[in-house]
This record gives structure tokens, C-alpha cells and sequence, in this order.
């Protein structure tokens, strides 16, 4: 007798509970997932492609499925894959990862035609100008994507180093010598 | 008993040959032959740089304002000589990278007369705001290196309701003699400034910090402070970095300053012996700063002294009044060797915060292999802050900054007594220094980041809604073609 109680007990709870997993499952449904935001937040958002992914949203749910590594991102360097490395509880080893060079895009005065093509694809509005006129790139808004390169006609545009002054301008990591690191 | 539970208020530090012999004993050299070109950049403080009043033509006296300063945090720059306007451009800055800065050039008449100044008679009866407002103008700043415009902290000793002021005359660096040398020559006008200052901040009393290892300084200050009860020195053990705010506050009053807030916040204002100088000279004689004592010294520097130089004086025409050899000269220093900064070249001026100019020879300086870490502590035991270099130094080796600063890496202050002491000779102070660099550029570009991505937002916004307003007005003009037609083929049907 006691084991029919035992039975029919267990299997209504069990159905119970299942059935409120299932609507919990349906109507409290999280859209994405939050860690996905998160990552994605910190990711430049200039969707350039270099990680292989086609913008930032793919390439953070990428990360998040750990079918990418934390260390996908060129232009974040070293200290995106070491935050990413963080909120996903990853170890990793962060010497190998090159620093990505800092670049801004400069107008050429004397072969700009002011076809207005480059302020037209810019992503951020970081280039002024109106036709006929000579453009100018606001360095501040500039996110070196390389947009404005593809569609330059007479290639006025290029990519250019952010220019060293003493308001930028760090120590450099010091260089460990080759004796050390074999001892090591 | 006393002094000995004292001195464990102490923490790390370490004891560097002082090597101070060749200038401390030599009077301060103050008439020498203005140099022939004067090149005073426009920023020689911390905050925004100072804008300039001046064109290129203009003549100018010695103290006439050449530019203003600008927002809250900032210093106004003076003619340190009269003469001649004769350039405002970019030219080396007295900086490890030698970029360019702002600088405006005066080339002297060798008159060095000075504007029309109406000294005070009676400081005291101005009021504690009025201080404030003749200390900016002057453009003072803190003299013991860190150009914090003075003018700001005695607002905000004013603002605190300070209970002390301590004047910071610990000069711990090796070779640098010039706040000895002012201590034992000019203590009145020293303890004067301090009143003012005093009087300025609404403070009660001061406290003067010196070194045990300035006997003659001690001597003569007391003596100067013998008149005014709430004036008294203090000996310090020589110890390096006792020049350093908290260490000194920790020593002189017992209180740590907690980390990531003033020494405000605890009741106490720290100022430079020099600054005291220059704020009796402002005030009474209503001179703004446009020269300092500099320490010359190192082997490679013949004649070495202490000088009273205008600011702007280029490096080059110091060594050459000190004779030095630029043959042997294997490393420019400007400050002392343990905080200060290797210059590439001598062609770069005085600035305000220049304490000292050290050419040093080969034998100065040591130039080791870096060896493997031994695991010793011995950088442990010297940190002042108490820190832990070796643990952040690897960390940063390994790229893993967000983890250096969770070990303290913001509290540290550059000091350079680890790298002094590691028998490895690793160069701890450059990876903290590498790492806070590093730490603001990525604040920096975590900014730009996020102000391009609103960028981006807006602008995809407005593509949208001009998308939208097209399809709206395609609409509209669909549906009235279509009214029209239906118009027509009714008056036809009419018809």
C-alpha cells in the first residue's frame, strides 16, 4: 500500500514541478544571454570582421559558446581577452598577444576632390565635408575601421599612427633580455 | 626609548649614498649673467597649460605677466627676464622623450629690470582669500617637484579647516643640497612664508620637517622659528623616501593618510620649504615666481653649486657657468637619481619643478645585466607603501594589469627604492611605471570606445528615420497619384 502512496506522491510531484519548469521555460524566457551583452559591451563595436565573425554580436556569442578564444579581438589586444578572461572564469596566458597600433585617418589636402564618398560610409560621423570641398576627419571620432579607405576614390585617405605628444606618450614595457627567459 | 618606538613608525625605505659633499657646503651663487635666450614653456604644472598674452615683438619686463591660467588647476607664467618676445612655438620639453611643448622664447637685454611691484608692508592685515588669489598670481607651485598649483592646496586647507601645517624640508634625495642650502641661508624669509601661509589657510600651527642629516639647516631654523610659539622643527632620521608626504605625516603626527585620499582629509597640509620661500617673496615683495635654486652637481660637473636661476635658463648654459664636461657626462638628470628623469640632451630649460641638474659619469651609474628573480624580498622590506613589487612585476610581465592593480599597483609612487635594492637589478620602477601609463591609455580608449559607439547609435538612428520618412512620403504621394486618378476617371464617367 505504502509503496502505491510512494508512487502516485513521486510521479504528481514530478509532473508538478515539470510543468513549472515548462512554463517557467516559456514565459520567463531570458531574450539573450546576458553574458553575450556584456561581452559585447566591451567589444570596440566597430563590427570590422578581423576576428572572422560578422560584427561583435556574433563574435561575443562566439566567445561566450567558448567556440572562440577569449584572445579573438585585434583590435581590443591584451586587455579585452583579459577582461573577457575574467567574466568567463578563463586562464590564460596574455604574453603572446600583440598590442594593436593605434591609427586615426588622415585627409590628403592636395588629392581630395570632395566627392563626399568617405563621410557617407564613416560609421561614427567622424568625417566633414560637402561636395567639392575638401574633407577632414574628426581624429577623436575616428575608430580606424577602414571603411572610408575601401571607398576613397583617388586614395587621399589612408590609415596614419596617432601622432606622439607629451599628453600621449607612456613608457615603454621594458624588454626582458634572451638569457633570462631561457633561464627562466 | 622614545625616539626608538618612534622610528618604527618608519616603513621600508632605504639608506642611498647621499654624496651631497660637493655642494653643501658652498653659499647659494645668485648673480651670474642672465643667459642671452630664455625659453619658458607654458605648461610647468600639473593641470591645463597656460595661454599666452603675448606676440612675438613685444618687449616685457622681468616678472610681467606672458600668460594666463586657465580653469581651476592651473599656473600663470612670468618673464624671468626683461627682453624681447622673439618666439612662441614648439621646442623640447625637459622630458625623458624630448617631444615638443609649447614655449615662448625671450631673448634677455641683460637689464633685468623689473616691472613696477609694490611690496606689502603688512601681510597679515590682507585677508586669508587674498592670499590665495596673490599666491595664483604668482604662479606658485609646489617647488619640491610635484608643480601642484600652491594657490589650490591653501584653498583647500582653507576649505578642511586644517588642524596643522607640516613644511616638508626632508630633501632625501642623494646630491640635491638646494632646500639645505635655502634652509641655512634664508631661514627668516622661510619662516615668514610660512606665516603667511599660516595666516593664509586659517591654520593654527606648523610643523618644519628636516633631516637629521642638516645639522646647520636644524640649527638655523629653529633659530628663525625661536619668536613664534606655534612655529617648532622637527628632526627627522634620514632615511629615503622621507621626503615623500605620507611618510613624513606618518613620521612627524603618527597618522597614516588612508590610500586614494588627501592629506587633507586628515587635517593637514604638507608644503615645500621652497614653496614657503616663494610665497614670503610673493607676498611681501609682491615678486611672482621667475626663479628657483637649482642643485648642479654629479663628477662630470667641474664647478659644482647651488644657483639661483631664471626659469627658462636652458640646461646647456648651466653646465657651461659649472663647467662641465660633456665628454664624461654619461647621463643628464634633472631632479634627483632616484625620482628624477634622464634627459636625452642639455638643450631643454629650467622649469619650476627643477630641484636639481646631475651630470653623472659612468662610474655614477650602474648599468647591470637584469638577473633572474631570486625570491629574496628585499624590495618587499624597502617599499614605503608597502606594497609588493616582485608579485606586481611579474604580474605585469605578464600583461595581467587589471590583476597589478588589485595588488596596489595605483599606491605606487614611483620612489625607485626597490629597483635600488634588488640584487637582480630588475627594473621594478619601470614595469610600474610602463603599467600606469598603460592603465590610462586604456581608460582613455575604453572612453573613446564608448562615445563612438553612442556615435554609431545616433547615426544609424537617422538612417533609419530618413529610411522612414521616404517610405512615408513615397506612400503619401502613391495614394494621392491614386486619388487623382480616381478623380479623372469619375469626371470622365461625368462627362
Amino acid at each position: 500500500m505504502y509503496v502505491y502512496s510512494a508512487i502516485i506522491s513521486l510521479t504528481s510531484l514530478g509532473l508538478t514541478l515539470g510543468f513549472l519548469l515548462a512554463f517557467a521555460g516559456r514565459y520567463l524566457k531570458v531574450e539573450s544571454s546576458p553574458v553575450v551583452d556584456e561581452l559585447e559591451a566591451l567589444m570596440p563595436g566597430s563590427q570590422c570582421g578581423q576576428c572572422g565573425y560578422p560584427g561583435c554580436r556574433p563574435a561575443a556569442e562566439a566567445v561566450a559558446s567558448g567556440d572562440a578564444p577569449v584572445t579573438l579581438c585585434p583590435p581590443g589586444g591584451s586587455a579585452l581577452a583579459e577582461q573577457f578572461a575574467r567574466i568567463l572564469g578563463v586562464e590564460i596566458d596574455l604574453s603572446g598577444i600583440a598590442e594593436p597600433e593605434l591609427l586615426v585617418a588622415k585627409v590628403s589636402e592636395e588629392t581630395c576632390i570632395g566627392c563626399t564618398r568617405c563621410f557617407k560610409a564613416c560609421p561614427t560621423d567622424a568625417i566633414v565635408g560637402a561636395p567639392k570641398q575638401i574633407h577632414s576627419v574628426v581624429a577623436d571620432a575616428c575608430t580606424a575601421c577602414n571603411k572610408c579607405v575601401d571607398v576613397c576614390p583617388t586614395e587621399c585617405l589612408q590609415m596614419h599612427p596617432v601622432e606622439i605628444t607629451l599628453k600621449n606618450w607612456r613608457w615603454q614595457k621594458p624588454v626582458v633580455n634572451n638569457t633570462l627567459e631561457a633561464a627562466a | 626609548m622614545k625616539n626608538w618606538l618612534k622610528s618604527l613608525r618608519i616603513r621600508g625605505g632605504v639608506h642611498a649614498e647621499e654624496r651631497k659633499d660637493a655642494t653643501l657646503e658652498l653659499p647659494i651663487v645668485s648673480s651670474y649673467p642672465v643667459a642671452k635666450k630664455l625659453y619658458i614653456p607654458l605648461q610647468q604644472h600639473i593641470g591645463k597649460a597656460a595661454e599666452p598674452i603675448v606676440k612675438v615683438g613685444d618687449s616685457v619686463l622681468k616678472g610681467q605677466l606672458l600668460a594666463h591660467s586657465q580653469g581651476l588647476i592651473s599656473a600663470p607664467v612670468h618673464a624671468p627676464s626683461s627682453g624681447v618676445i622673439t618666439d612662441i612655438n614648439f621646442y623640447p620639453a625637459p622630458h625623458p622623450s624630448a617631444l615638443p611643448i609649447r614655449i615662448i622664447v625671450i631673448t634677455t637685454d641683460g637689464k633685468d629690470q623689473w616691472i613696477e611691484h609694490i611690496p606689502v608692508d603688512d601681510p597679515f592685515a590682507l585677508e586669508p582669500e587674498e592670499i590665495s588669489v596673490r599666491v595664483a598670481e604668482a604662479g606658485i607651485v609646489g617647488l619640491g617637484g610635484a608643480t601642484f598649483p600652491s594657490a589650490v592646496k591653501l584653498n583647500l586647507g582653507r576649505q578642511h579647516k586644517i588642524h596643522t601645517l607640516l613644511i616638508n624640508g626632508g630633501e632625501c634625495e642623494p646630491y640635491l643640497t638646494c632646500d639645505d642650502r635655502l634652509m641655512q641661508e634664508r631661514a627668516d624669509a622661510i619662516v615668514d612664508g610660512i606665516r603667511i601661509m599660516l595666516h593664509g589657510m586659517e591654520a593654527p600651527i606648523a610643523k618644519i620637517g628636516i633631516e637629521n642629516n642638516k645639522p646647520d639647516a636644524i640649527k638655523a631654523m629653529t633659530k628663525a622659528c625661536q619668536p613664534y610659539d606655534n612655529i617648532e622643527v622637527v628632526t627627522v632620521p634620514t632615511r629615503y623616501p622621507m621626503g615623500w608626504e605620507k611618510q613624513l605625516i606618518r613620521f612627524m603626527t603618527g597618522k597614516e593618510v588612508p590610500a586614494e585620499s588627501r592629506t587633507t582629509d586628515i587635517g593637514i597640509v604638507m608644503h615645500n620649504v621652497a614653496t614657503a620661500y616663494a610665497i614670503h617673496r610673493a607676498i611681501r615683495k609682491a615678486e611672482p615666481l621667475v626663479s628657483r635654486i637649482v642643485t648642479v652637481s654629479g663628477n662630470a660637473t667641474k664647478r659644482p653649486m647651488n644657483i639661483e636661476v631664471a626659469i627658462g635658463t636652458l640646461i646647456s648654459d648651466i653646465f657651461s657657468i659649472c663647467l662641465t664636461d660633456k665628454d664624461t657626462t654619461a647621463r643628464i638628470v634633472m631632479g634627483g637619481p632616484m625620482m628624477g628623469e634622464a634627459l636625452p640632451h642639455s638643450d631643454m630649460p629650467i622649469v619650476k619643478a627643477t630641484s636639481g641638474v646631475l651630470a653623472l659619469t659612468q662610474d655614477e651609474i650602474t648599468v647591470a645585466d637584469e638577473q633572474p628573480c631570486i625570491r629574496c624580498a628585499s624590495c618587499i622590506q624597502a617599499c614605503p607603501v608597502g606594497l609588493l613589487p616582485v608579485d606586481m612585476a611579474n604580474l605585469i610581465r605578464s600583461n595581467q594589469l587589471d590583476s597589478a592593480v588589485n595588488t596596489g599597483l595605483k599606491d605606487c609612487i614611483s620612489c625607485g627604492s626597490c629597483s635600488y635594492v634588488c640584487p637582480s637589478h630588475i627594473p621594478l620602477v619601470h614595469y610600474f611605471k610602463y603599467a600606469s601609463g598603460e592603465l590610462v591609455s586604456r581608460q582613455q580608449a575604453q572612453h573613446k570606445s564608448e562615445q563612438t559607439k553612442k556615435l554609431a547609435d545616433e547615426r544609424s538612428k537617422r538612417l533609419e528615420k530618413i529610411e522612414q520618412e521616404k517610405e512615408e512620403e513615397a506612400a503619401r504621394r502613391k495614394a494621392e497619384k491614386e486619388a487623382r486618378d480616381r478623380a479623372k476617371a469619375e469626371e470622365g464617367v461625368a462627362v
